[in-house]
């Protein structure tokens, strides 16, 4: 099987703190893959080097076979863990924005994953709650035809009632030939979407492994799995 | 038809196993055509790959066949439908079994038992 993602001996520090400590991993491609771990364990500063957005690191990661650059990035579609839609702006507004930033965006798409969430194209950002921001950024970034979608924390913020929707429309709108990176660390509700997890503490590899797996192995679930390692 | 999966048991098997209810159950019937595994994905609420490896495993036991264009289709056969039932009421019996003995029930006060229960009905 192909690599898509392959991430080698990669250490990052912000001064004396060490964010990520020796990385290693190779995903494959047609993977819903979890990045579970605490707050604080490494996994959005993973996803912002795998997005180009944090440089000073060593170690080498390939996406796709490339270095990270302009081809990387535009094969991924990225959910930043942060609001980054500006408050004054409209939902169709924004959606001409996506049409014009990305080939691969699908308007067609983004307008039925809205009306599904009942977000009218009318409506101002600064209008919205903050789970329905959230499930805008996800309608956005999952209406892209992308290789990779990179999901940092995107049920954060959202009641267990629309935590279900979302995982229906990721379920509905992915193609089973990308690869989805999803990080979180509310595991209970969505880990039945992993094909596999990825356990990261303190920067580093702790577990990476099929969920199906691991729930035959050790007759536990996902979740009863994380508390187990992560245990204070 | 969403079920509520236990959790430390492997999601696949429990598709597997529900599968199979619905074809003892008679819901789903010989030559019906199977749902297809992105909707099955999304009845289910759980990963493509794992609805996939459910329903190799039910070709793998000759319940489910793929027809080249057409999709997939149950093909269980009244024996292999039997032979199911059989098994399930076996498990059954022994776990009820276990448990009258373990309650001091002996083989005659079941049997009272359920002659009485069936005349209540």
């Amino acid at each position: 099987m192909s690599k898509l993602i392959t991430i080698n001996n990669v250490t990052k520090k912000y001064g004396k703190t060490i964010a990520l400590n020796d990385f290693t991993i190779s995903i494959e491609k047609g993977k819903i893959v979890g990045l579970l771990g605490p707050n604080g364990s490494g996994k959005t500063t993973l996803i912002k080097i795998l997005n180009g957005l944090l440089k000073d690191y060593s170690g080498e990661i390939l996406i796709d076979d490339k270095k990270i650059g302009k081809h990387t990035k535009e094969i991924i579609s990225y959910l930043p863990d942060t609001n980054y839609i500006p408050s004054w702006m409209k939902v169709n507004n924004i959606i001409n924005l996506f049409e014009d930033m990305y080939k691969d965006f699908d308007v067609k798409k983004c307008y039925t994953i809205l009306e599904r969430l009942a977000i009218v194209p009318t409506m101002k950002v600064s209008e919205m709650s903050k789970g329905t921001k959230e499930k805008l950024q996800l309608a956005l970034v999952m209406s892209r035809k992308a290789k990779i979608y990179i999901l940092d924390e995107p049920i954060g913020g959202v009641d267990p009632a629309a935590r279900d929707m979302i995982m229906q429309i990721i379920l509905d709108n992915y193609d089973p030939e990308s690869l989805i990176l999803f990080s979180t660390h509310l595991i209970g509700d969505i880990e039945k979407i992993f094909d596999e997890v990825i356990f990261i503490k303190d920067g580093e590899l702790i577990l990476y492994q099929e969920s199906e797996k691991l729930r035959q192995d050790r007759h536990k679930s996902v979740d009863e799995v994380f508390r187990e390692v992560f245990k204070c | 038809m969403s079920i509520e999966f236990k959790d430390n048991i492997p999601i696949y098997l429990q598709i597997v196993d529900d599968i199979k209810m619905q074809i003892m159950a008679n819901k789903l019937k010989e030559e019906d055509k199977v749902s297809s595994v992105r909707e099955l994905a999304l009845i289910y609420g759980v990963n493509p790959n794992t609805v996939q490896k459910a329903l190799s495993e039910l070709e793998r036991e000759n319940l489910v066949k793929t027809e080249r264009t057409s999709g997939r289709y149950i093909c269980a056969t009244k024996q292999q439908i039997n032979d199911m039932k059989e098994k399930i009421a076996r498990e059954q019996l022994t776990t009820f079994l276990q448990k009258m003995k373990d309650i001091g029930y002996d083989a005659n006060m079941i049997i009272e038992m359920i002659k009485r229960s069936e005349a209540n009905e």
